[in-house]
């Protein structure tokens, strides 16, 4: 056993599919909410396996997509300053902000570092006192617990060259934001696992009992992915409302008692500042006033600005739901993810870069 | 401690010291001894084949190998592919200044022994050495020349017809996995071990058995989607693969699942596919399976007429998607 190939039995994935296929009595239209199970779903050719009248769509939760142009822009412009060292996670690179990309000014000498946790940046910042190590704070209820560690260590450990330039996001009210969108009619949910597993499966509850709208919290895996879509579309078929918890392996009910602690030690819900979507009330998290001097943006004075440039580009109605990547007039013409003209494109696991890496195009 | 300073670079007595000491001592033989500006190799019958690739690989030694045997064997395999049986290597350095020279002396053996196993000979070189920081450690450039002696084989993926079988000589993802484990970023503990290899045996063997092998490459960077997609870059066919088919060690797929990579992208330094006829192709999966470095080899897909040129996986779930390029950086020095 290798927990890896026992997800994929080709049995029970033939069993679940003819089930789905006998419950799917309309058309319906399930959003994926997380990113990384847009990406399984491409990966493993899902979409090509359902019915034509289930429709997959994919919705707000990728970091790196959702994170405003201002914000890069004031990373890039802190990147200008010579005793400051930027650590941020990969993805970032390569996001265009107005005129450049951390990526291009990294290629012209700045120094920025990939990390993979904020704790390594808290390394870098030991090992180099005479500098100030900014860390870019992006990412969902997932990043957040390791970045509050990261904030929290550091202040016991007396280390005051660590800022963390926060733009955390959280999940639940976002659904609920897309769900009043009369642009948007969504039949059931995909709910992203790995939030899930930090704040629990209660926080999302709220979707089926105020809207009625069936959603399964769910896995990575093939099995669990058609599991959950065979639970909407069967929930839908009878006209159930629950929110269900199939990742039960990881996630409980109230959550992780543990990473919610350090959340709530170092950080307080917020307003954000979502691409494509704007300014939204109670979805993000800033830093607490006693963790003041590792805010990045009152250390360094900074106000980030809001500026969006003309574009054609649609990531924001993409990350609605509204329209899905081959909508785009750019996608694979201008816009690949090489040349990546929106944040959709950039990240691993957004929506137009998942359609072509798999492959997706018109 | 013994270290390379900037006068061994300088091509005086340093120089001629350190090629003396170790690069003479270690790649001795009679063509590298004329010790002249140029060495003068014979006369070679038949077609040559001239391959060159720089080696820059983080860290310089991994599990499995190290930038020595490395830049050897990516260059005869480089010639093996075509069908080129490999002669003459050169090998060019870079060096940080600093570095101590006994480690310079480990990757030249290497080096040395790697090209013995080959039957190459190392017939020219040179050295320079730069400032702290210009570059990493040791960078080493290999230029090999081989030569096809079968004047009518000329492998290219114009040969390629409908119903071909694709070969793989066995797991993929090993080498670029082992050195992204041992990276400092990371810093993952696992037992990944780089495939690095000599493959001119292997190829050669399959060449003995059929006329019908339409190409073969190695699949370096960009892992065996990247190379399959230049197989059928100028045809107007597409490629079936069959997921379940292609082998991937559990502890690279744990790896690549955690980190969130695709196997099917990630380099391999051992291993060759191949697409041959439907008639030859058991003949060469049995020969392939006799040599140590094919035990695994499958046939893992096949070409078929569907002209949007594509290579198309079907998933170990039974869904279909298409495998296109390597787009983006996965990871800078990889080899």
């Amino acid at each position: 056993m290798n927990y890896v190939d026992e997800f994929v039995k080709e049995g029970l994935v033939e069993n679940i599919l003819k089930k789905i296929r006998s419950s799917a009595i309309r058309d319906i239209k399930i959003m994926e909410v997380c990113g990384t199970h847009t990406m399984a779903i491409m990966k493993y050719g899902i979409k090509d396996l359902l019915p034509q009248n289930i429709k997959l769509i994919s919705g707000p939760g990728c970091p790196v997509c959702v994170t405003s142009q201002g914000y890069i822009d004031t990373a890039i412009e802190l990147s200008y300053e010579d005793n400051i060292i930027i650590a941020t996670f990969g993805d970032m690179m390569k996001v265009p902000g107005t005129n450049s990309s951390l990526k291009i000014e990294k290629a012209l000498g700045r120094d920025i570092r990939v990390v993979y946790s904020p704790i390594q940046s808290l390394e870098i910042a030991k090992q180099n006192p005479e500098k100030e190590i900014v860390f870019l704070g992006i990412g969902f209820e997932t990043t957040a617990p390791i970045i509050a560690l990261s904030i929290y260590k550091a202040k016991n450990e007396n280390i005051n060259n660590y800022f963390v330039l926060n733009s955390i996001k959280t999940m639940p009210n976002i659904i609920q934001k897309l769900i009043v969108n009369k642009n948007v009619n969504i039949d059931g949910f995909i709910l992203p696992g790995h939030v899930a597993s930090i704040i629990g499966h209660k926080p999302f509850c709220f979707i089926g009992k105020e809207y009625n709208i069936p959603a399964v919290i769910t896995g990575f895996e093939p099995l669990d992915i058609l599991y959950a879509l065979y639970q909407v579309v069967r929930d839908v078929k009878y006209g159930k409302c629950k929110v269900e918890n199939l990742y039960s392996k990881v996630v409980e009910y109230e959550g992780s008692r543990k990473a919610k602690e350090i959340i709530n030690k170092v950080f307080i819900p917020s307003d954000s500042n979502w691409r494509g979507l704007g300014n939204i009330e109670n979805t993000g998290l800033k830093i607490l006033e006693g963790y003041k001097e590792f805010d990045a943006e009152k250390n360094f004075k900074i106000v980030i600005k809001e500026q969006l440039a003309q574009t054609q580009c649609i990531c924001g109605d993409i990350l609605k739901g509204v329209k899905d990547p081959l909508e785009c007039k750019m996608f694979s013409k201008i816009c690949s993810p090489s040349n990546p003209l929106g944040p959709c494109m950039v990240s691993l696991e957004g929506a137009c870069a998942v359609y072509y890496k798999y492959g997706l195009r018109r | 401690m013994n270290i390379i300073t900037l006068e061994h670079g300088n091509g005086g007595e340093y120089t001629h010291e350190l090629v003396r000491n170790l690069f003479y001592k270690h790649f001795q033989n009679e063509l590298l001894m004329q010790q002249s500006d140029s060495s003068i190799l014979g006369n070679i019958g038949g077609k040559l084949a001239v391959t060159t690739d720089s080696f820059v690989v983080d860290p310089i030694f991994f599990p499995g190998g190290d930038i020595g045997k490395l830049s050897i064997c990516g260059t005869v395999n480089d010639l093996a592919v075509v069908g080129a049986k490999p002669l003459y290597i050169t090998a060019g350095f870079i060096i940080e200044v600093g570095l101590r020279i006994d480690i310079l002396e480990r990757i030249i053996i290497s080096m040395a022994n790697t090209a013995k196993e080959a039957n190459v000979k190392i017939v020219a070189g040179d050295t320079k050495v730069v400032g702290k920081g210009d570059v990493d450690k040791i960078y080493i450039n290999t230029t090999g020349i081989g030569v096809i002696e079968d004047n009518t084989l000329y492998m290219n993926s114009s040969n390629i017809v409908e119903g071909d079988k694709v070969i793989l000589s066995g797991t993929i993802g090993d080498h670029g996995m082992c050195v992204m484990s041992k990276r400092a970023e990371f810093d993952f503990d696992t037992d990944i071990e780089s495939d690095c290899s000599l493959l001119h045996i292997l190829v050669t063997d399959i060449l003995e058995v059929s006329e019908n092998v339409r190409i073969i490459r190695d699949p370096t960077r960009g892992g065996i989607a990247t190379t399959l997609n230049e197989f059928i870059e100028n045809t107007q066919m597409s490629i079936v693969l069959n997921e379940e088919y292609i082998p991937v060690r559990s502890n690279v797929k744990s790896m690549c699942k955690m980190i969130g990579l695709d196997p099917l992208y990630i380099a391999n330094e051992g291993k060759i596919i191949l697409i041959v006829s439907t008639k030859d192709a058991e003949k060469i999966l049995e020969v392939m399976k006799r040599n140590k470095l094919g035990l695994e080899s499958r046939i893992i897909g096949e070409v078929i007429g569907d002209n949007r040129n594509k290579v198309y996986l079907k998933t170990e779930i039974g869904g279909t998607r298409i495998l296109n390029m390597l787009e983006g950086d996965l990871l800078p020095r990889i080899c």
